[in-house]
């Protein structure tokens, strides 16, 4: 028997549930409801309404992308540490949360910043005004970043974890004080964690729906919640199906550009 | 054993991982422009003395003086000492050029005076034209000598190698052995080199510190090491040999497998328990009714330069190397002269390799 066969299963499918999706979208995205051959679902989607909402999605997951950054990093680096190594609750506690779903966490976090919610019940309590916590950008975004921030922190502790001591320990040798040998070795050789962080973690935020919708209190939209309404609410599979394209080809995009500035960084992309 | 005018001195140095004793009192002198070897199997010690020298380890006890001055305190980045790392340990995100530039960079030297001196360094290690290449794409013998010129660059006054030829077959191994003494005698630096494998250490060295668990066995030229073994681990660690057991009749008579043999050998008092080392290449087989002692030639294996044999002679066997065969089964008997007899004192603990 052939080895090749025992990729039949997975081919089947994907056929199914990956490429069949895929030309279906693609077919209604080019007809209309009648199935005739049309552009206007695409023309449709370039109206202010549509664009600006694209452009919301687009800079809270830029937003969501850099806070994640900019705490998993010094957290991942944390985590793969030497004094770290024998503490495994706190790495658990860490990526706990990762381990249940996404709507729980968001509903927990609903909980939390409501105005009936137990921070304001507590600032209640203590005497101060209820704040509007829920409902705006800021409870989406750190929705978000609450969510995918496990996703920034596990790519770049790999490649810190796997990263030679002995390079680090050369890099000394050379007479590279700390400072320099994060900068010059350390960091550098995290960039590929970095890069597939960033991708796991911009991926997802730019086409978020569930989390806008629970934290932003119905006050605003984002582009998965758009085609989400397309096709649950509003049962036009046509436009829905042209957004999902649009969205799919600026991802696409996205993975393009960044695969390009690995490249360039590793000078060859040797990872 | 330490010296004023050492380079290098190592005092009482004690050290443990856990339970286990890494380094048990090391003490240990390096002059200036020495190449020093320190040799012992894999967990003697060796490696975790080299780390402690270049900063990466700190001893539980000890002092360690550079010039006089303890450097204990300095971290690593503030020796004057480079090191070639096990495997090399290069920067795969930088080419050749940017991995020897690497602690110039950081010296801030001008841009000018380091592409004169990396295009020397390539000279030296004969890789001129390799400036562009990733280090990934080079053979282990290219990295090799790239991670020798990335901690030559620095002039260092002492560069510290940790089995540095130990990826490498054997081949290439030789070349490189010749080329490095050749730098090392050339640049006028102190080198302290370690590895387990006896034959480069007694090509190479001035100076052989033969180790195991965590001690200093001997200190001494390679000649000396391999002619007069201090006791039964150097000489079995140290070539192959014949180590039996012996008692010294008086100065310059000992006895043993049943025989009364002159030595060279005087001081160790009258009727003393000691071992007696004898190299292969030293035992010599004459007629059976002429040598010192009989036996029977249980088995012979070729070497390539000489037959290597193994005769039985009581309830020892003999290993003996000779260029002429004596067939299995074969009557013989053997002969040694005086000089080639090596008395040491008995072991106290217990090194029976």
């Amino acid at each position: 028997m052939k080895r090749s066969w025992f990729a039949m299963p997975y081919i089947a499918w994907m056929a199914m549930f990956t490429i069949a999706p895929l030309l279906l979208v693609v077919f209604f995205a080019f007809t209309n409801a009648d199935g005739q051959f049309t552009l206007i679902n695409l023309r449709n989607f370039f109206d202010p309404t549509y664009l600006s909402i694209l452009w919301r999605s687009l800079y809270l997951a830029f937003f969501c992308t850099i806070i994640c950054l900019l705490i998993g990093y010094p957290a991942a680096f944390f985590l793969a540490s030497k004094d770290f190594a024998k503490n495994q609750a706190l790495f658990v506690l860490i990526l706990l949360p990762m381990w249940m779903n996404f709507l729980l966490r968001t509903y927990a976090m609903m909980s939390l910043l409501e105005d009936r919610g137990i921070i304001n019940n507590m600032l209640v309590s203590l005497g101060f005004e209820r704040l509007e916590l829920i409902g705006n950008e800021g409870a989406v975004l750190l929705g978000m970043v609450y969510n995918f921030v496990p996703f920034m922190i596990l790519p770049i502790y790999t490649a810190l974890k796997k990263m030679d001591t002995r390079v680090i320990e050369a890099a000394e040798d050379l007479g590279a004080n700390p400072f320099n040998v994060f900068r010059r070795v350390v960091f550098p050789l995290s960039i590929p964690g970095i890069v597939s962080g960033i991708t796991m973690v911009f991926m997802p935020a730019v086409t978020t729906f569930a989390i806008s919708r629970l934290l932003g209190s119905g006050n605003f939209w984002l582009f998965g919640d758009i085609i989400e309404r397309k096709f649950l609410e509003s049962n036009d599979w046509n436009f829905g199906s042209a957004l999902s394209l649009i969205m799919m080809l600026l991802i696409i995009a996205s993975i393009g550009l960044l695969n390009k500035a690995d490249a360039k960084q590793e000078g060859g992309g040797a990872w | 054993m330490s010296r004023e005018n050492a380079l290098i001195n190592l005092i009482g140095i004690h050290k443990s991982f856990d339970e286990t004793k890494a380094l048990d009192g090391i003490d240990l002198f390096i002059d200036k422009r020495e190449f020093i070897t320190l040799l012992g199997p894999s967990g003697c010690g060796k490696t975790t003395l080299l780390r402690i020298i270049g900063g990466f380890e700190s001893p539980d006890e000890g002092q360690l003086l550079f010039e006089g001055k303890d450097i204990l305190d300095v971290p690593p980045f503030k020796r004057p000492l480079n090191t070639v790392f096990q495997k090399y340990a290069l920067f795969t995100h930088l080419n050749v050029y940017d991995n020897i530039a690497f602690g110039l960079k950081l010296k801030k030297l001008p841009k000018a005076e380091i592409e004169t001196r990396i295009k020397r360094m390539l000279q030296l290690v004969k890789m001129t034209g390799y400036e562009k290449r990733m280090v990934d794409q080079l053979s282990g013998g290219q990295q090799q000598r790239i991670a020798i010129a990335r901690a030559l660059v620095n002039q260092p006054e002492v560069l510290l190698l940790d089995e540095p030829l130990g990826a490498l077959d054997l081949k290439l191994r030789r070349e490189m052995q010749l080329e490095l003494k050749q730098m090392q005698q050339h640049l006028g630096i102190t080198f302290v080199y370690v590895t387990h494998d006896q034959e480069e250490a007694l090509t190479m060295s001035d100076t052989v510190v033969v180790m195991n668990e965590g001690r200093i066995q001997q200190i001494g030229t390679p000649k000396r090491i391999y002619d007069e073994p201090e006791n039964a681990f150097v000489a079995n660690f140290i070539g192959e040999s014949n180590i039996l057991s012996g008692t010294m009749i008086q100065d310059e008579l000992v006895s043993f497998a049943g025989g009364e043999f002159e030595c060279v050998d005087s001081g160790f008092g009258e009727m003393q328990p000691v071992d007696v080392v004898i190299r292969p290449e030293d035992v010599m087989l004459v007629g059976e009714d002429v040598g010192q002692l009989t036996g029977e030639v249980t088995s012979v294996l070729f070497k390539g330069v000489h037959y290597e044999m193994m005769v039985q002679v009581g309830d020892y066997s003999w290993k003996v190397h000779s260029t002429t065969m004596q067939p299995a089964g074969s009557k013989v008997g053997i002969t040694i002269v005086p000089f080639n007899i090596h008395i040491m004192h008995k072991e106290e603990s217990s090194h029976e390799a």
